[in-house]
């Protein structure tokens, strides 16, 4: 467990939203094949972080970004083709977001941006994809059916698997389940479980058991800073800093 | 001074009376043109040639003439326009020259149609006349075309704005490019909303006369291309009723435009609802 | 890169586009310009905007008349129509019953919005002008007078524009009243006041930039209808004395003449354009600015 490969890192991380800051100085290391968590209050910056590691906040014309980013040692922002860094870095949303196609259709619609036409590679990926995510024997009659027809934590899987189609080897969720109920809920945190063997992946939560109970590392943001980043035993039952202590215990806004 | 309560009852009154006034000038004018048109309308009004201008015979040329123009018009104003609303709403970012595109199309939207007939006749009559024949349908139909480019533009854009943000970024976190997400992701979801801006093109290219005084030509013949003048079904009633004075026919031949718009505003409802059905579960 | 190659390619290729209306505005500007300003510098502007006579076999190209024409046909369609269209609006906003208005008003407007305007005309011709001329033969000092008694005129054009210009005052109006704040309407109703007085009061005023952009965008309208006025107007090009007279709209001075105009007199048939078109960019730019102004503090 201790000598895992570092899969990303960041030095001196900052990031403006105008004037606005919202990540100070942030250095961290994600641990490959290790599900990370990302938990802090509202407003800490846990999204924006997320969203920078794979430029997603490219999309925004008033962001500024000082600092670096290395996945597998080179940089982010600098080394790779942006197309090349999503497909490498998949993302799976807070509100599950379902193309308004077939569920077919959304698990091929990456592979297809990528240049994949033959049909019988198709098919094969969406099997694969919805299997990983755990959906396959729910939808594998109705794949030609509007993927919006699905219950909220089919649609999330239907998301999980969409970016698996793309083979990615990064997989970051910004609080995948809070749109869901409890018994969806558990199936996302068990596939998550099953996920870590072959993705690295990083999670926002504002579930203290759900990061608890999913994640190897855990970091605590506040105001755009890390303030502690560990094992996830160790946050949870030995916090090194007082703020980390009085989050986690719910003294906290 | 009135108790509040009677004012109310009043005012109500007149709201009621209003509205139906609305709707009963709507009944008086449908109604009365198809009732002195539509015991006209045969089949052999539809399909036999106009004779004498238009007092004698059917309307066939103009059918067939405001079928090929129509299409015409759609064909070179629709992607334009369709361009245009993605340029605008996709990748423009603000700044001066937004505020000049923008300028452009609004002022574009609000020209009177005779304004445009004047343009189409200065430009593509008479200075492309090498290329465009004179007076032809393609004159008429690219005056149109600019005509309605601004509805085009309009409606996609709303449309477009109308697709949720999480879509794009969805697809964008797929690795999809601006294009790849624009074409494949926002368009699709904007569909409904695009072809109800072509009905309303199609609407006004249908009823355009106008500017097609100025360009079309007014041949009662049916073209045989691009480059020969046609009469469209409006037109056509035009001057049949102005100049020629047959009252019977102009009655029959706006019958068939009035039914002409209600089978498009039918057709694309249920277009329209079996997308939406397509999309939503 | 390819892919970079084509995505900028796209993006060329849809800025093209987006410059098309512009293009085309500025282009309608320039041959209209191009082809009529000949007209004012040789008679000069003074007597081409305000010359009373409008005779082109003899020179004489006084555009007043239609000036008149259009504005009196304009204010006409307003005054008729601006009342019933408001109401209207409000009672849809308000008032209506749901299923009424999904089922029967909406469609009705959504159709008298789809009818061409040559349609309208005829409507008119059929209608309305004999309808006038019954009533202008019961007034002796008309009776003569073909001008005045024709029943084709000021009245017929403003009753047929007023309905056509209904579809747009309603539909503008409509979305103003709707996009008042429901807290304001609870407000006024939970202090006492009835419906109407909270309509009247609180409603109306909220939604009035949202309303006289309607009314703008429907003058606009009627500024530029042609056909339905030159099928119902008369067409003569004198300045009119009386709302039964025989007027002629600047549109229907294009559109009648240029069939078979040649020479300068189409010359100042494009003049007409130029006037058409500085009045509508005018009219258009007062509806502009007051919507901006309503999104701008929505
Ligand atoms: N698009 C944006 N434009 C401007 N400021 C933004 C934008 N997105 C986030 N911010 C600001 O950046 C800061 C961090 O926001 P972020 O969404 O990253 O927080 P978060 O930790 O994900 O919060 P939550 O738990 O509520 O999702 C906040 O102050 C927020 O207001
Ligand atoms: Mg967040």
């Amino acid at each position: 467990m201790d000598n895992a490969q570092i899969k990303i890192h960041t030095k001196d991380l900052n990031l403006f939203y105008g004037d606005n800051q919202a990540l100070k100085s942030v250095n961290i290391q994600v641990e490959e094949k290790r599900v990370t968590a990302l938990i802090g209050p509202s407003g800490c910056g846990k999204s924006t972080f997320l969203k920078t590691l794979n430029r997603m906040n490219d999309l925004i014309p008033y962001v500024k970004i000082h600092g670096e980013i290395y996945l597998d040692n080179l940089n982010c922002y600098q080394d790779y083709d942006i197309v090349e860094l999503r497909k490498r870095v998949g993302m799976v949303f807070q509100k599950p977001n379902p193309f308004p196609m077939s569920i077919y259709d959304n698990i091929a619609y990456g592979p297809r941006v990528h240049g994949l036409k033959a049909k019988a590679a198709l098919h094969d990926i969406v099997e694969r994809s919805l299997r990983k995510a755990a959906l396959w024997e729910e939808v594998k009659d109705r794949l030609k059916h509007s993927a919006l027809g699905l219950s909220g934590g089919q649609q999330q899987r239907l998301c999980i698997a969409r970016v698996l189609a793309v083979e990615p080897e990064v997989v970051l969720m910004d609080e995948p389940t809070s749109a869901l109920d409890p018994m969806a809920t558990l199936k996302i945190e068990d596939l998550v479980q099953e996920l870590k063997s072959n993705y690295t992946i990083i999670i926002v939560t504002h579930n203290m058991q759900q990061a608890a109970r999913t994640s190897d590392r855990t970091a605590f943001f506040l105001h755009g800073e890390i303030v502690e980043y560990g094992a996830t035993e160790k946050i949870f039952n030995v916090p090194k800093d007082k703020r980390t202590e009085d989050y986690i215990t719910g003294r906290f806004g | 001074m009135l108790k509040p309560r009677t004012t109310e009852k009043i005012a109500k009154f007149i709201m009621w009376v209003a509205a139906i006034l609305t709707v009963t000038f709507l009944v008086l004018v449908l109604g009365y043109i198809l009732l002195n048109g539509l015991p006209k309308v045969s089949w052999e009004f539809l399909t036999t040639e106009p004779e004498a201008m238009g007092a004698k015979g059917g309307i066939f040329s103009t059918i067939i003439s405001t079928v090929i123009f129509t299409l015409v018009t759609l064909v070179m104003s629709v992607p334009v326009g369709v361009l245009a609303a993605i340029y605008l709403t996709e990748y423009m970012s603000r700044g001066p020259v937004a505020g000049v595109i923008r300028f452009g199309t609004d002022a574009l939207a609000g020209i009177p149609s005779i304004v445009f007939g004047l343009f189409g006749f200065a430009f593509f009559v008479v200075l492309l006349k090498p290329v465009t024949g004179g007076w032809s349908l393609i004159s008429g139909s690219l005056t149109a075309a600019i005509m309605i480019l601004p509805t085009i533009i309009r409606t996609t854009e709303e449309a477009i704005k109308a697709v949720p943000v999480s879509y794009r970024e969805g697809s964008y976190a797929l690795g999809a490019t601006k294009w790849q997400t624009v074409s494949r992701t926002v368009l699709p979801s904007a569909l409904p909303g695009i072809i109800t801006g072509v009905i309303l093109g199609i609407g006004r290219a249908v009823g355009e006369t106008a500017a097609l005084l100025l360009t079309l030509g007014g041949s009662l013949f049916i073209p045989l291309s691009l480059t020969e003048p046609a009469s469209t079904m409006s037109m056509h009633l035009y001057k049949v009723a102005m100049e020629v004075g047959a009252m019977d026919m102009a009655f029959a031949t706006a019958s068939v435009l009035i039914i002409s718009v209600l089978l498009i505003n039918t057709g694309a409802n249920v277009i329209l609802s079996g997308l939406k059905r397509r999309t939503t579960a | 890169m390819p892919r970079k190659l084509r995505e900028r390619a796209y993006k060329i290729i849809l800025f093209a586009s987006a410059l098309t209306a512009l293009l085309v505005i500025i282009m309608i500007g320039g041959f209209i310009f191009k082809e009529g300003m000949p007209v004012f510098s040789k008679y000069g502007l003074p007597q081409v905007l305000f010359g009373g006579k409008w005779q082109p076999s003899t020179q004489l190209y006084g555009l007043w008349p239609m000036i008149i024409g259009s504005i009196y046909l304009t204010v006409g369609a307003l005054i008729l129509g601006v009342p019933l269209g408001v109401l209207t609006a409000i009672f849809l906003a308000e008032l209506a019953p749901k299923r009424l208005v999904a089922l029967v008003i909406r469609p009705a407007i959504e159709l008298l919005a789809g009818i061409p305007s040559v349609v309208y005309g005829l409507f008119g011709m059929v209608i309305v002008v004999p309808a006038i001329r019954a009533l202008a033969s019961k007034i002796p000092a008309y009776a003569e007078d073909p001008l005045l008694s024709s029943g084709y005129g000021i009245i017929a054009g403003s009753i047929i524009l007023s309905i056509m210009i209904l579809p747009t005052i309603i539909n503008i109006s409509e979305d103003a009243i709707r996009s008042v704040p429901a807290e304001y309407k609870e407000g006024s109703l939970a202090l006492g006041a009835t419906h109407w007085q909270t309509i009247y009061k609180v409603m109306i005023p909220a939604a009035g930039s949202g309303i006289i952009a309607a009314v703008i965008l429907g003058m606009g309208r009627a500024i530029g209808e042609t056909m339905a006025i030159i099928m119902v107007a008369g067409n003569a090009p004198i300045i009119p004395d009386s709302i039964f007279s025989s007027v002629r709209s600047l549109t229907g001075n294009i559109a009648i003449e240029m069939a078979y105009s040649s020479g300068e007199h189409t010359q100042a048939l494009f003049a007409t354009g130029i006037v058409l078109f500085v009045f509508i960019m005018i009219v258009n730019s007062f509806a502009l600015r007051i919507i901006k102004r309503r999104v701008k503090n929505a």
